[in-house]
């Protein structure tokens, strides 16, 4: 899910809840003009000092929209939501690592074009004598896996109305720790017997350890923007090969569809469990616990003894440690809409930042299922990169266009459905039209 | 085949676009936009004339032998056909909405440079399609030519992408001009450039083809391909 930052990182009050986030998350604002003004004073002042701020800079990407309750709606018409492209780019090029990050390891190592199994997630095995008893089966273990991920929506959705941020953050870093541990130390040993080099356990040791700590705490705590958009990089990227690998053929394509209406209804409708999330949120005027967002702004702050506030905050996701996989973390980000989230109360004697550059989020979860379309279609292609390229077009497409519409409404949107369309539109034609065209010009040497 | 003729036809192939795309493109995020959206456009296009296939193949399905050649002639030109008016969309499409839901603040980038941008983005894509998986095969094993065909497909094949991304350039930025100063023949133009480019290889293959049936006659066979790699 895709929403906007205004980077107007004010100080968090340091507490108990904020301890394991890094340090301000630069809140969006919502856009809503009419909205009367923050409960405290404190936050009045910072909003006023903020915009008197935001009038001096120059930002030429600015998500002016939220001049806050003190500015005239005149002034609404020159600061109205300009979505720059420097944006889309900023998400373009997170998007494509990933992407390529996914493609080059199904290409090359074997293990994940291996079928060795499947989830729980998906009972129905595809081995079946007759279409028709594929097709059912896949559609089945869609439901299941649909109605899974619903559930732990809906039980992240109650477990934050109720307030159990321990559990929550708990249940998070428990996830976090399989995946920067388990699933990397999988990955490494698949691609050392692929490349096979020998590497003893005592170097194995110290190389995952190495990476998980620094994983942990940059993701966790506080770390350099670069390293933190990294770690949430290579972790989608791990998440989408485990996706490829565990599920069967049908099925994938039946769940990228089914996500992308899911996550479509879950952000939109006012029942879905998304939007209650930012409601929720919304009335206690403090941020959506930061998920597994992937965030592109940067902000410098000057006088304040923290580092440079990544604005992820703690991982979100319900997940639970006990399944194999975290199958709802993809759902559960794109169900994050941050657009909402109110800026949070600062010192009022505060320095604000030296420069601001706002910035976008999106939800780990577009990350991975983009790339589990794209490795999909480069792992289902003999050989062929016509439709990966295709796909990975097609996506980014989408992508712009979301962006694009992000711009239009001003308000948090699902990432998947467009992309995620193009995406299976353009697979399901390159694959069974284009590509034997394209190998009867390449033979015969035409150029079109 | 060897890792030097992947690298040289690869470098061969992209390295002018590429050249072309880090120091014009790659700086300013919003060219990086459009020349993804001229992509974009250029595979949509390309979607249309294999439907058509598609809906033939059903009709001439075992045919073998000229038929198919023909047939293989007619799509290209038709896909030929699609993809310039792909560009006319592609040009009205800039021309109406502007420029202004995306960046309005900034200058409004002028037409040539779209028309520039455009062009590239349907080029790259356009020889990425049709070369790239030559060249994952060049990796692999095999050998050239071995059954009397020409040994220097990959070459030829890269220069010939090479000069298609070009000409897509050039095509882009002659057709917007036209459009903008509403010459139309330069469009006509344009579109007889880019079949003449497209067909005359099948000119020369549809020529070969004749003079095999003439000299073996009707019930001949015939090797009509130029290049081909076995061992894929």
């Amino acid at each position: 899910m895709l929403t906007f930052m205004a980077s107007d990182s004010e100080e968090e009050v340091c507490d108990e809840r904020t301890s394991l986030m890094s340090a301000e998350s630069p809140t969006s604002r919502s856009c809503q003009e009419g909205r009367p003004g923050p409960e405290d004073g404190e936050n009045m002042a910072q909003w006023r000092s903020q915009d008197s701020e935001e009038d001096c800079e120059e930002d030429p990407d600015g998500y002016a929209c939220s001049r806050g309750p003190g500015r005239p709606p005149g002034l609404e018409e020159e600061l109205t939501l300009k979505y720059g492209a420097k944006h889309v780019i900023m998400l373009f090029v997170p998007v494509t690592l990933c992407m390529i990050v996914v493609v080059a390891t199904i290409k090359s190592v074997r293990f994940y074009t291996e079928k060795n199994g499947q989830l729980i997630y998906t009972p129905f095995t595809e081995d079946t004598p007759s279409v028709g008893q594929r097709l059912l089966n896949s559609v089945l273990n869609t439901l299941i896996m649909i109605s899974v991920i619903v559930v732990m929506t809906i039980f992240l959705v109650v477990l934050y109305k109720y307030r159990c941020y321990k559990f929550i953050h708990g249940w998070l870093i428990l996830s976090s720790l399989m995946l920067l541990f388990l699933f990397t130390y999988i990955y490494l040993g698949e691609v050392l017997k692929t490349y096979n080099v020998a590497m003893d356990y005592p170097t194995l040791f110290l190389a995952v350890w190495n990476f998980g700590a620094v994983g942990m705490v940059c993701i966790h705590w506080k770390g350099p923007l670069v390293l933190q958009q990294a770690y949430l990089i290579m972790i989608s990227a791990l998440m989408a090969l485990v996706f490829i690998k565990y599920l069967p053929e049908w099925s994938a394509w039946v769940i990228l569809g089914a996500i992308s209406v899911y996550d479509l209804v879950a952000v939109l409708c006012p029942k879905g469990p998304l939007r209650m999330l930012v409601e929720t949120a919304q009335e206690r005027n403090e941020p959506i616990f930061p998920a597994l967002i992937y965030s592109s702004a940067m902000v410098w702050t000057v006088g304040m003894a923290k580092l440079d506030p990544s604005s992820q905050g703690a991982l979100q996701l319900p997940y639970d440690p006990e399944m194999e996989e975290d199958s709802y973390d993809s759902f559960g980000e794109p169900s994050y809409p941050e657009a909402f989230e109110a800026p949070l109360p600062g010192y009022p004697g505060e320095e604000l930042e030296e420069e601001e550059e706002r910035g976008v989020k999106l939800g780990l979860g577009d990350f991975i299922f983009y790339s589990v379309l794209v490795g999909k279609a480069a792992a289902a292609g003999n050989g062929d990169w016509n439709t990966t390229l295709a796909c990975f077009i097609a996506i980014l497409i989408g992508l712009c266009l979301t962006l694009l519409l992000l711009a239009v409404f001003k308000k948090a949107l699902p990432a998947l459905p467009i992309s995620i369309t193009f995406g299976l539109i353009f697979y399901f034609s390159t694959d069974n039209l284009v590509r034997p065209f394209m190998d009867t010009l390449a033979s015969h040497q035409l150029y079109i | 085949m060897t890792a030097a003729v992947f690298f040289g036809c690869a470098f061969i192939a992209f390295g002018p676009a590429l050249a072309l795309y880090v120091f014009t493109i790659a700086t300013d995020p919003l060219r990086v936009t459009f020349l993804i959206a001229g992509a974009f456009f250029w595979l949509v296009s390309l979607l249309l004339p294999s439907v058509f296939r598609y809906l033939v193949r059903i009709i001439a399905e075992n045919r073998d032998g000229p038929i198919q050649k023909y047939l293989l002639i007619f799509r290209v030109l038709l896909s030929v056909c699609i993809q310039e008016l792909f560009r006319l969309a592609y040009y009205r499409l800039r021309a109406s909405e502007g420029l202004k839901s995306i960046n309005p603040e900034e200058t409004a980038p002028s037409m040539r440079l779209l028309a520039y941008v455009s062009g590239l983005g349907f080029g790259i894509m356009s020889g990425v399609f049709s070369f790239v998986n030559t060249l994952s095969d060049s990796l692999g094993p095999g050998t050239v030519g071995i059954h009397g065909d020409s040994p220097q497909f990959f070459l030829n094949s890269a220069f010939m992408t090479l000069v298609i991304i070009l000409l897509h350039v050039f095509w882009g930025i002659v057709f917007f001009d036209g459009c903008e100063k509403k010459k139309w023949y330069i469009l006509l133009m344009v579109l007889l450039t880019h079949l003449l480019v497209s067909t005359q290889v099948s000119v020369v293959t549809v020529l070969s083809v004749l003079a095999e049936l003439k000299c073996r006659g009707l019930s001949g066979r015939f090797q009509p391909n130029e290049g081909h790699i076995h061992g894929k």
